[in-house]
């Protein structure tokens, strides 16, 4: 309620919100960073005014007039319209000198979500689906331990060998005669199975884009992982293109074909190949829309890399507007990518998770230059989408890989199109467990997003709706602005460091799964018999083990 | 574990020696099987070497459905071998009615069939018997090929050998294959009993394959009706054998190739790199994990040994000229060639691959370092 008492349909009280500020009068500096840190001015300092009450047996002499004393303080006042409600960021707290503010979350069903949809606009986020709950994956657990008639190999001194490979693979037979024959044969890339899936340059700020472009350089040429990283619809910087990182880079192109011109005109001048190409049909966070960047993003930067107008919200649409059919999008649009760097780079498609892939996938196994299918899980996470579609809409990413893993498997084509998982990989911090419980379900790598903010950047988003204002370029941390006095608080090298710990630590763990398992000469991709779960229903549509 | 030996000979052998071999280094097998592949056979079969042999086990009706069906298709009997005995058998040993090793003249028109062809109905027989048998569990068949002979049954090997008096002359044989069986992950099966067998290729292992349900969905992918089965997942690894031999038209010196690939940085420094490269790119499912000593045999009679990436199972291979043993334990070769010179004992590593050809003359150390035949 606004201090004037106006009281409208939407009028919020504090006990109506999300996210609650708690503030210590007594510890309170009012040195005023935390106002001014708040993203979305959810507090502002107020004046406030309180009776001073004086007991007579306490305080004597006793006042007579003790009712008509006031004192006024200064503080911090919670907002409750909707535009300003706390969204539970925490960099207030972050800030305080004194330990003096903290947001807390409601403990009821807030009100705050009736009201998100002010103008006739329904809420739109970034952020993942918000769903706490533990996943399928965090559910899965590896069963099939090694002991005794195969005793376990040990993940510290073992040798292991835990590549996978990007591009089409074909069958030994085919293969052998090419190289008899010395016939062309698809470009096959030997890859980390961790990469970092797409997110643009423009969806996140150039710090952050920095950073992960150089802890991912790092990890290649000083560690020897090869680790990948998607670019995202959005281009590329002209200079990274003609650099030999390059290799490390899958360019993404979508459907808004962001930044393409520019990758195009380089093509003659790149020193070395890009390590794919990726072709964006869908994303799991809004599975069947399109992408977009809204205009609070897209500065001078943004603009001259995706080669349009400045200050203009850039949708691409839900499809490749020239192509109407999955022949000609799929099967066409591969081969012409394929061609454009002359049959050298692996060209794949990424879709969002659905009952559909299927159909996609058997296309996929007929057309020669396609080289692996990407899957974006129901979890994916996103820089810009409706909320309904975020929360609502899609498949789950461990029954989607499975159903589409068993049906190569059916072909007889399971070595020869590698799937790529993406979507709420490692969403509870469960990241190796997540990653090998969909390796062994038929994945050959995954992809992650939102977890690599997470862990390299400090993202403060939660699966309980916390931050999630990545799409409108006020991010409290810098990770997804572009606004410079925002992504100033992000320093790149700093972020490098941390990616290369996240796939250090990784690969440890990997390692600690596997060995365990008794693997170690490849992926354990498809070992199915390792896994268990403890929901019957859940157990018979994996085709894996009941376990309780 | 299970124990392994086999031995190549110039002069033929009981099956026996290889049986009190495995009784030697029983310590670490539980007795609840033994297998038996005998080839380079002896005596009546040695006659009729080209003529297929068909191994197994069979009830009263059994014999008689194997009968009609063989008379079906045009197989006809040239000599038998039936093994009865009225003793009591060992602990652990079911009684049976006959173990029939029995010699086929080939149906009409065979002799103008393609070798391939005449193979693939060979394989085709079996499988047909094997499943009739599955269904009113009344036959059992192990092998049906000229010149291989196999046993398997439950029980303490020596004791079953005793019991089933396996040191008769005719079962005497060049090549002797034998596992003493440690039934690890499955209930007891004498489809899971090594070695395994298909079209004249053999392999046994002491061990356990951990990528065993990947490379079984590659092999049941392949559409060759042989590849079936797996009741074990040592199966596997005679499978994969004949996929890179007879499907990929690969030599010996390849397997250790496929089931265990050099890691990239030891294919970039290889004379035959691309062709590595390649063959770890397409044959990766192929790829076999965990601790695996791997024994075979090849149709020309070739002997083999190899180990798993990480070496983690024994093996020891040693001889004389004429005569060589490739078994896990040393004492086992001590067992059989307590003679030969001890200096050139060779235990392979993980990158080695042991062979003795059918000359028997020397025992080739080969390693995946060194560079590989042409392919043909
Ligand atoms: S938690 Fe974030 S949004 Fe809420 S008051 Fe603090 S800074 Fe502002
Ligand atoms: S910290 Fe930034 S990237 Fe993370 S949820 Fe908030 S706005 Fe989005």
């Amino acid at each position: 309620m606004l201090p004037d008492g106006t009281l409208t349909p939407s009028s919020l009280g504090l006990k109506d919100l999300r996210w609650l500020i708690y503030w210590d009068k007594d510890k309170c500096a009012l040195c005023g960073r935390c106002t001014a840190v708040c993203p979305v001015k959810a507090i502002e300092l107020g004046v406030h005014r309180q009776r001073v009450v004086f007991s007579p047996l306490l305080d004597a002499p006793a006042k007579e007039a003790s009712s008509g004393l006031y004192r006024v303080y200064y503080g911090i006042r919670q907002r409750t319209e909707p535009a300003h409600a706390c969204i539970g960021c925490g960099m207030c707290a972050q800030v305080c000198p004194n330990g003096a503010i903290l947001p807390y979350r409601n403990d009821e069903e807030d009100k705050l979500r009736f009201h998100f949809n002010q103008g006739g606009q329904p809420r739109r986020r970034g952020g993942r689906r918000n769903d706490p709950a533990p996943g399928t994956l965090d559910r899965i657990k590896f069963v099939r331990i090694s002991m005794l008639t195969d005793p376990a190999l040990d993940a510290l001194r073992h040798e292991f060998e835990l590549r996978t490979l990007l591009g089409r693979i074909l069958p030994p037979e085919e293969e052998l005669r090419l190289y008899r024959e010395e016939g062309w044969t698809p470009p096959v890339r030997e890859i980390y199975p961790l990469m970092i899936g797409g997110m643009s340059l423009g969806a996140l700020s150039p710090t952050m884009w920095e950073g992960l472009m150089m802890g991912v350089a790092y990890l290649n040429e000083e560690l020897g992982l090869p680790v990948r990283i998607c670019t995202g619809e959005g281009g590329c910087p002209p200079r990274l293109l003609r650099s030999r990182f390059i290799k490390y880079v899958i360019l993404q192109i979508a459907s808004g074909y962001f930044g393409w011109d520019e990758i195009v005109r380089a093509i003659p001048e790149m020193k070395e190949d890009p390590c794919a190409i990726e072709i964006k049909y869908g994303q799991g966070a809004k599975p069947g829309d399109g992408g977009l960047l809204l205009w609070h993003k897209v500065n001078e930067l943004i603009a001259a890399i995706r080669g349009v107008p400045p200050r203009v919200s850039l949708p691409s649409p839900p499809t490749h507007q020239t192509l109407y059919s999955i022949e000609e999008s799929v099967a066409k649009m591969i081969q012409s990518l394929a061609m454009a760097w002359g049959f050298r780079v692996p060209v794949y498609p990424k879709i969002s998770g659905t009952s559909t892939a299927l159909a996609v996938l058997n296309n996929l196994t007929r057309n020669p230059y396609a080289a692996a299918l990407c899957i974006d899980g129901e979890d994916g996470a996103t820089g810009a989408a409706y909320e309904v579609s975020l929360n609502h809409m899609g498949h789950p990413i461990a029954s989607n890989i499975r159903d589409c893993y068993l049906n190569l498997v059916k072909l007889g084509k399971q070595n020869e199109i590698p799937l790529i998982a993406a979507g709420g990989i490692g969403k509870h911090g469960n990241l190796a467990a997540n990653a090998a419980a969909l390796f062994m379900l038929g994945a050959s790598a995954v992809q992650i997003g939102r977890y690599i903010l997470q862990a390299a950047a400090g993202c403060l988003g939660s699966e309980s709706d916390r931050c999630n204002v990545c799409n409108v370029g006020i991010c409290p941390k810098g990770i997804t602005s572009q606004d410079p006095r925002l992504y100033r608080r992000l320093d790149p090298e700093k972020v490098a460091e941390r990616v290369v710990d996240v796939f250090l630590s990784f690969d440890m763990e990997l390692k600690k799964i596997v060995a365990a398992l008794g693997r170690s000469t490849s992926l354990p991709i498809g070992m199915s018999d390792a896994l268990g779960i403890d929901d019957y229903h859940a157990a018979e549509r994996l085709q894996i083990k009941y376990v309780v | 574990m299970c124990r392994l030996f086999c031995v190549t000979s110039d002069e033929p052998q009981s099956p026996m020696l290889a049986l009190r071999a495995l009784d030697v280094m029983r310590e670490g097998h539980d007795g609840s099987g033994v297998g038996l592949f005998l080839t380079d056979l002896t005596g009546p079969f040695a006659e009729l070497k080209d003529k297929p042999i068909l191994s197994g086990i069979f009830t009263k009706d059994g014999l008689r459905r194997l009968n009609d069906f063989m008379n079906a298709l045009g197989f006809w009997p040239l000599y038998r071998l039936v093994i009865t005995t009225d003793k009591e058998p060992p602990p652990g040993t079911p009684k049976r009615d006959f173990y029939l090793i029995q010699v086929y003249e080939y149906p009409d028109g065979w002799e103008n069939l393609d070798q391939e062809e005449k193979e693939f109905r060979l394989m085709m027989t079996r499988l047909q018997l094997r499943w009739m048998g599955e269904e009113k569990e009344d036959i059992i068949v192990f092998s049906f090929w000229p010149d291989v002979i196999m046993i398997k049954e439950v029980g303490d090997p020596l004791l079953v050998g005793e019991y089933l008096r396996l040191d008769r002359k005719e079962l005497q044989a060049r090549v002797i294959m034998a596992q003493g069986r440690q039934n690890t992950n499955y209930a007891i099966n004498l489809y899971a009993c090594h070695p395994f067998f298909i079209q004249g290729i053999a392999t046994m292992t002491n061990g356990e394959n951990t990528a065993f349900v990947p490379i079984r969905e590659f092999l049941l992918s392949r559409g060759f009706p042989g590849y079936t089965g797996y009741q074990s997942d040592s199966e596997v690894f005679t499978h994969i054998l004949h996929y890179a031999l007879k499907k990929l038209g690969l030599k010996l010196e390849y397997y250790k190739h496929l089931i265990t690939p050099l890691t990239d940085e030891e294919i970039k420094r290889h004379p035959n790199r691309e062709l590595l490269r390649r063959l770890k790119l397409a044959c990766r499912p192929l790829t076999i994990d965990g601790p695996n000593c791997v024994i075979g045999c090849l149709p020309d009679k070739t002997v083999f040994m190899v180990q798993d990436r990480k070496k983690l199972r024994p093996g020891v291979v040693g001889g004389r000229p004429g005569f060589y043993v490739l078994c896990s334990e040393m004492c086992g070769l001590d067992f059989a060639v307590p003679d030969r010179d001890k200096s050139q004992d060779f235990q392979p590593m993980h990158l080695d691959t042991v062979i003795v050809y059918p000359d028997r003359r020397e025992v080739r150390r080969c390693s995946q370092m060194e560079p590989l035949p042409p392919l043909h």
